[in-house]
Formats: structure tokens, sequence, C-alpha cells
């Protein structure tokens, strides 16, 4: 008997009990797809992280209202709240206090509906300052950035993303036009460079006008002063820290709160940034290492089982085969490769299970997942070598029968 | 008995040899244990079958037929005792050369068939040259030609469940013969069939043996033993009668003429 002759009467085996052998495959099935978003999430993160450092800089330092550390109630959590202000994103830009603090932009987010000829498009208005285009690192794709004087007199100017640009006028080509937000007329003087976008947002859809003019036209009330976000430049990685101190020695200062760790502020880097991440794939990684891991042993256990059971319900026809001049390899290869398309169903269906989480997955944990098709060929390959390695027992037990018990038995 | 230098030297001599038997059985003794129960189903056969006859066994219930036809188509071990089948010594084989064995020399035809239900009838018969590493386009022929000498030709792609027991019996008796063995055995091939079945492969039997093939025939019943030209007669696991038995050649006879 040949080798395709032995995969063609294993594969009529296993077709003949289909539903048992989907059954028998579900942990191989698990496991496989465990491991496939396991190496995904791996490198999803990875790809995340270095997308947001490069998207970023990674001299930044971002400050966020609110405390992330402490769980005194009255401050609220960490992103919310009012605690900054203009005043605050000042301070911080003296260099007396903050020589190594470069740049800061303040950003107010608010998000509004803007129209272009009867278009609709809804986004985030941020208002800033003119240093906002060199702290976030972002060039012009045309025209020019808000100016010092624009800001002076709070002009109605406004700096669209490429997408946004798109969406609402089908160009980029835009410099010239009227957009109106919240039923106020806005002329674009610029479009920025596409960024691209990282796991939290999408950095080409958004709208920029000065931040005196959003205060005063777009925010009114008291939330006008307050604003969403502070980004800080230190003059280069090594002076990171520095400015880490600095920032938080004005701010303390300005809040007047003398005890640092009951701050009503964040302050994180993109280093911070990058252990969530870390974390957040850490924690995955064990949970679904140990379901592979689980999974599989299981799985292999239950091909082992369904393996045996077949070889007892096909006792009879090994005898026969064996009277017939089956030699005991002959057989022993036919329940090996019997338990290796088992493995190999398994894996295949895993794969298939896998790759659709990893396309589902990341809207739901944040993480982005990549698909390697090589860890998917992998794991594939140790499918059919669980299906061998717990098909060896069963496999030998048919090819030792004595062919006169095997073909009496009923 | 024959001491161990003298079958060694007998081992020796090629298969083909006409004067030694085909089958030679000596002081076969076979024990069953079931627990701490042991049944003696055979107490010391002394049988020799030469090429080409066409034997029937005979016997009540019980005296140990089918356990003597297992031990000669090599699915079984004596216990005691000793048998050289075409002139191998069937004890000093291991399991992938008596598989061999079993290929290349014996057909077998079972009471209960013994077709593989999934399978039609001929992938049925060519399983004896699956594992005879005939190449596949010439098994198809070779079973379609087996097919046709057993009058089945119509019935080549049937599954054995969907022909009549006779018809069943008729593939099994093809799938015995398409490896052209030199001997086939057969236990109560007609057991479960008709009189016009039992006829029908009666009838391949005799074109069987006119053909040289030696045939081993159990039975009960004895209008089928007596279209064998020798019927031995079994009884409590011993040879009670042996019409065709030659004592000029039987074991001791050589050893006496030696
Ligand atoms: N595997 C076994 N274990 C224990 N005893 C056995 C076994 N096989 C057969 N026997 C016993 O050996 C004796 C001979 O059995 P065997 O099958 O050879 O009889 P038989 O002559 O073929 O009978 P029948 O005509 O009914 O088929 C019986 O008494 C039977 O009970
Ligand atoms: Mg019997």
């Amino acid at each position: 008997m040949n080798w395709a002759e032995t995969l063609h009467t294993s594969w009529a085996a296993v077709r003949s009990h289909s539903l048992r052998s989907l059954l028998t495959v579900l942990g191989i099935l698990i496991g496989i797809a465990a491991v496939i978003l396991t190496v995904g999430l791996g490198l999803g993160t990875q790809k995340d992280v270095s997308s947001q450092i490069s998207s970023l800089g990674s001299n930044l330092l971002i400050v966020s209202p609110g405390s992330s550390t402490s769980t005194a109630g009255v401050r609220g959590g960490f992103g919310t709240g009012t605690t900054l202000t203009a005043s605050d994103a000042t301070a911080l830009a003296s260099s007396v206090n903050a020589p190594d603090i470069v740049g800061v932009a303040a950003e107010k987010n608010t998000s509004l509906a803007l129209t272009a000829n009867s278009t609709n498009w809804t986004t985030t208005v941020t208002g800033t300052t003119p240093s906002w285009l060199d702290v976030r690192s972002r060039t012009l794709l045309s025209g020019s950035f808000i100016t010092d004087a624009d800001q002076a007199s709070a002009a109605s100017v406004v700096v669209l993303g490429s997408e946004t640009a798109t969406e609402l006028f089908g160009t980029t080509r835009v410099v010239g036009q009227t957009v109106s937000i919240d039923s106020r007329t806005f002329e674009v003087i610029g479009v920025l460079a596409s960024a691209g976008s990282n796991s939290s947002s999408n950095l080409d859809d958004l709208a920029i006008v000065p931040q005196s003019t959003a205060a005063s036209q777009l925010v009114g009330g008291t939330g006008s002063s307050s604003v969403s976000t502070i980004y800080i430049k230190a003059a280069s990685d090594a002076q990171l820290s520095a400015a880490y101190q600095e920032a938080q020695a004005v701010l303390l200062n300005l809040h007047s709160i003398s005890d640092s760790s009951s701050a009503d502020f964040t302050i994180s880097s993109q280093n911070a940034l990058v252990s969530t991440a870390t974390s957040i794939y850490q924690t995955l990684t064990v949970l679904l290492t140990g379901i592979a891991g689980l999974s599989l042993l299981v799985g292999g256990i239950g091909v082992m089982n369904i393996m045996l059971v077949s070889v007892t319900e096909r006792t009879r026809e090994i005898g026969l085969r064996k009277a017939l001049g089956a030699p005991p390899w002959a057989i022993r290869r036919q329940f090996l490769v019997e338990a290796a398309i088992l493995g190999l169903s398994g894996g295949l269906l895993g794969a298939v299970l896998g790759i659709g989480a990893a396309f589902l997955l990341p809207g739901v944990i944040g993480s982005s997942i990549v698909i390697s098709p090589a860890a998917v060929g992998l794991s594939i390959g140790v499918a059919i070598a669980i299906g061998l390695v717990f098909g060896v027992y069963p496999a030998t037990r048919a090819a030792r029968l004595a062919p006169i018990d095997a073909l009496r038995s009923e | 008995m024959a001491d161990a230098r003298e079958r060694a030297q007998l081992s020796g001599r090629p298969a083909a040899d006409l004067d030694e038997p085909v089958i030679q059985l000596l002081g076969a003794r076979k024990v069953y244990k079931s627990g701490s129960i042991e049944f003696e189903a055979l107490r010391g056969v002394d049988l020799e079958i030469r090429a080409g006859e066409y034997v029937a066994i005979m016997g009540p219930s019980g005296s140990g037929k089918s356990t003597l036809m297992n031990v000669l188509g090599c699915l079984d071990t004596l216990t005691h005792g000793s048998y050289r089948l075409a002139g191998n010594d069937v004890d000093e084989l291991d399991e992938a050369e008596l598989a061999e064995i079993r290929n290349q020399q014996i057909g077998f035809v079972f009471q209960q068939f013994n077709l593989l239900p999934s399978l039609e009838a001929w992938r049925n018969v060519e399983l004896p040259l699956v594992y005879g590493r005939v190449p596949a386009h010439e098994r198809r022929k070779r079973a379609e030609r087996a097919l046709e000498r057993v009058g089945l030709e119509s019935r080549f792609a049937n599954k054995p469940g969907e022909l009549s027991g006779g018809q069943q019996q008729r593939v099994a008796v093809a799938r015995a013969l398409v490896g052209e063995p030199t001997m086939i055995l057969a236990d109560e091939p007609t057991g479960n069939l008709d009189s016009v079945s039992t006829e029908d492969v009666l009838g391949l039997f005799d074109e069987l043996h006119a053909l040289g093939r030696t045939i081993v025939l159990i039975t009960h019943e004895l209008e089928v033993a007596q279209r064998a030209r020798r019927i031995v007669r079994v009884r409590d696991g011993l040879i009670q009668d042996d019409d065709g038995a030659d004592p000029g050649t039987s074991a001791r006879g050589i050893e006496a003429a030696a």
C-alpha cells in the first residue's frame, strides 16, 4: 500500500465520522487559534508601539488632567476633568522655570460638525497654539499653519487634516476654501501632511484652529480656559526626565499642591505608553499561551482517545487486512496517518478561526494583531505533530493485534 | 518427530520441491488460556497435504477444525509441535514474514464472508494485491478478471451491502484467488449459503482444483465434503480418520526411509 492509498484510506475513515472527527479536533483547533493570536498580538503590539513612537516623537511628554494614581474621588479619573488650563501651558513654556523644555502645545479638543458646500463631516476640532506643529512633529502638505497673529486676533482660520479635507472637498487642494464650523465661517489656510494613525486616534482626521478662537467662538462658558492635553517637547531624549521633573514642579506650584502623590494631573511619556501596551500584551500572551498549551494537550488526548475507539471499532477490519497480508507497519502507518489527518484538520480549522479572530478582536481589545504566515504554517505543522505523537500508541496497538483475535472479535 | 538437525536441512530445500508436502504439521498442540482455565483444542495432530490436493476437514462442533485452519493459515501459532508451510518453518518467522506468506501463498474464504462494507466489490477483491505491492492499474485489471471468473463482473462497483449472501461469498472467493495463491483455505464457506449458492461456490472450488490449486475446506455437511478428494475427520482435537493419508509419505515414513 503506497502513501497515496494510505492517505486515501485514512481520509475516508476520518470522513466517515465527520462530526465525531470535528469534535475530536476541537481542542487542537482552539489551541492553534490561540497560538496564531498570541504570535499575531506580539507582532501587532510591536507595530503599534513603533508607529506610536514615530507618530509622536520620542522626546515627548504628555500632560493629562486628573490623576491615574490616586483613588481619592474628588479629582476624577485620568483624562477627565478641567484641571489643566491654557495658563499652565504658558508657564511650562517659560525657559526660566523649565530650561529643558523647548516646546509646549496645549490642545483643547471638541468634536464638532464641519460643513463645506453642503457636505457634513464630524471630526475633532483642536484649539491650539502655533507651537503645535513643531511639538507634534508634523508637517504641512500645503498652505501655512496658524500664526501668533491668528492667535492674538482669534482669527477664523482652520488647518485641516488630509483626510478631513478629502472627506469635505474630495481633494486636499483646499487652501483658500471656506468651511463652517458650528455655523461660523472659517478660512482653510493649510492642510497637514499625512501621519497615519495609531491605535487610539486617526492622526489625519482633525481640524486645527487658534486656541483663542476655539475658546471664544466654539467652546464658550466655564470650560473655555481648560485644555484637554498639554504636549511638552524636551530638548532631547536625554533631557526627558529633567523636563519631566521641571514640568511636575511648575504644575504642582501653579496648582498649589505640595504633595506630588495628590497631583491633579498626570504626566506620561512614550515610555509609559510603550509599557502600557507591553503589559496588555504580556497579560494576553500569558492567557493565550495557557489556553494554547492546555487546548493542545487536551486536543492530543482527544485524538488518542478517538483513535483508540477507532482501533476497537475496526478490530475486525484490522484482522481481515492482516489475514490478507498487511504487515504490522502498514497497519501502524494507516492509523498514524489517520491521526495526522485529524491533527491537520484541527490545525487548518484553528488557523481559519485564528485568522478570523485576528480581524475581529482588534476592535475589542484595542491592540492590532498581525498574522504571520510563518507562524500559521508552523502551528499547522505542530498540529500534525500532535496528531502523530498522540496517534503512536493507538496505531501501535492496532499493529500488534494478533490477526486471529482481531478477526474473531465482534 | 524429526530432530532439529534434520529439520534444519529440510528448511534449506527450495519451496517448489515437489516431493515435500505443502503442509506438514507434526505433533501440533494448541492450548487456549482464558484466565486460569486452559483448554487444549488440538492435542497432537499430524497432517500432511501435498500440492494440488483437495481436502475436506469434518468433525463435530468444538472439535478443533477452525483452530486447525487458523494454524494452517498462519493466523494463529501452535503451543507445541511444528508447522512447515511450503518449505518454511512457520515458528521461525516474524509477523511481517507471516503477513507476506499469507499474502503470497494463501487465499482465505470465511463463513462470515469478511468483506469490508465501505469498499466496492472490486476494491475488496484487490486488497491482497494492495499488500502485495502490485501497481494500481494492474490490480484493477486482475480484480476485474477475478470477478469475471466468479460470474460477478456486473457487480464490479457494488458495495457488499448491495449483494446477496451468495454473491458476497463469490466476491470473497474472487478475493481469495486474485493473488494466485498456491493454497485456498475455506472455513465453512457454504455455512451461510442456500443450496444454489453452495453449488456456485463448490463449482468454483472444483475449477480451482482442476487448475492445480491446493484446497482445504472445513464443513459440517457430508455432501459438501464429498466434493473433495480426501476427507479428514477431527474429533476432540485429534485426527480420528483420514481417508487419504498415505503411510509411505508421513513424517515417520520419511524418518524410516532415511
Ligand atoms: N480463543 C479461544 N479461547 C478459548 N477457547 C477457545 C478459543 N477458540 C476456540 N476455543 C475452544 O477450542 C475448541 C475448538 O474450537 P474450534 O473453533 O476450533 O471448533 P470448531 O471445530 O471449528 O467448531 P465449529 O464447528 O462449531 O466451528 C472449542 O471447544 C472452543 O471452545
Ligand atoms: Mg469453526
